[in-house]
């Protein structure tokens, strides 16, 4: 095992549940990027305030840590820009068919124990294996 | 007030990737990749959050209203549906293809590397396509029951 890091990773682990805790505790909304973002990008959306902020407040978080020294993220990626393009796409389409991403899914579905999320959330993690393991094993093997 | 509690709780679910190594794609496809150098981060942090985010829920539960705002608005919904199974599949393949979700992808657009931008624009693309496509199926039976918007789950 490389890289692993199990303490950073619960406490940031932590740190997501908290967000998740305080948006419903303060504002009654479930954390659920997705379901944030998708609500922007439709027309008949009317409570567009708060999921610009939750959003401002995600890109705002690295240039925070800017602040303190951090390097801002710019992270390695796999794949030529097309398959990153097809990726996006993916993403964005299927989160939004499913109703959900990891974060309301799975960080919010499991912590309710709503059976429908935890379905998901087993579905794409299962299809995201797979698809590494073809693209990591069998293609790139 | 809720708007601005909303963005501070977008900052701290980004401190939060960003200090598990979430924004990392390596560190996520290092997850996925059950076959190969396994890294456990993941399951951590989702173990982490998880743990904190129920007992957040829980004092939610027994509360009548949220701080700023009206009501609480909880998913509602139980039922396992074609779309549900068919976008978590996409999402996965997605996910598997870049290790980037949503949050990620919005934590790392602060950077402005190319390949991120390309991922994002590409996925709210995918979301609005994907809109535009439910608006088309639904549009001819709407007249008769013109359901209410399902909620998302997240």
């Amino acid at each position: 095992m490389h890289n692993f890091t199990p303490l950073s990773g619960l406490f940031g682990g932590a740190l997501i549940g908290l967000a998740a805790a305080l948006l419903m505790l303060l504002t009654g909304r479930i954390a659920g990027v997705t379901g944030i973002a998708g609500g922007l990008l439709q027309p008949d959306t009317s409570d567009r305030g708060w999921r610009i902020a939750f959003i401002f407040g995600l890109i705002a978080a690295p240039l925070v840590a800017a602040l303190f020294g951090a390097p801002l993220p710019r992270p390695a990626m796999n794949g030529s820009l097309v398959v990153i393009a097809i990726a996006g796409l993916l993403v964005g389409f299927g989160t939004r068919m499913g109703n959900g991403c990891t974060s309301g899914h799975g960080v919010c579905g499991f912590a309710r124990l709503s059976g429908r999320s935890i379905v998901a959330t087993f579905i794409f993690m299962t299809a995201a294996i797979a698809t590494v393991a073809v693209t990591r094993h069998v293609i790139g093997g | 007030m809720p708007v601005l509690a909303s963005f501070i709780c977008g900052l701290i679910f980004g401190a939060g990737l960003l200090i598990s190594g979430m924004t990392d794609p390596q560190k996520v496809l290092g997850f996925l990749d059950l076959f190969g150098a396994w890294d456990a981060t993941l399951a951590f942090v989702m173990a982490g959050a998880v743990a904190v985010a129920a007992t957040g829920f829980a004092i939610a539960r027994r509360r009548t209203a949220p701080a700023f705002s009206a009501r609480f608005v909880w998913p509602d919904r139980n039922d396992i549906d074609a779309s549900l199974v068919g976008g978590a599949v996409l999402f996965g393949i997605g996910w598997g293809l870049a290790g980037i979700c949503p949050g990620p992808a919005l934590v790392n657009l602060a950077g402005l590397s190319l390949p991120i931008v390309v991922f994002v624009i590409a996925m709210l693309a995918g979301m609005i396509g994907n809109g535009l496509w439910r608006g088309r199926a639904a549009a001819p039976r709407a007249i008769e029951t013109s359901p209410l918007p399902s909620r998302a789950d997240g």
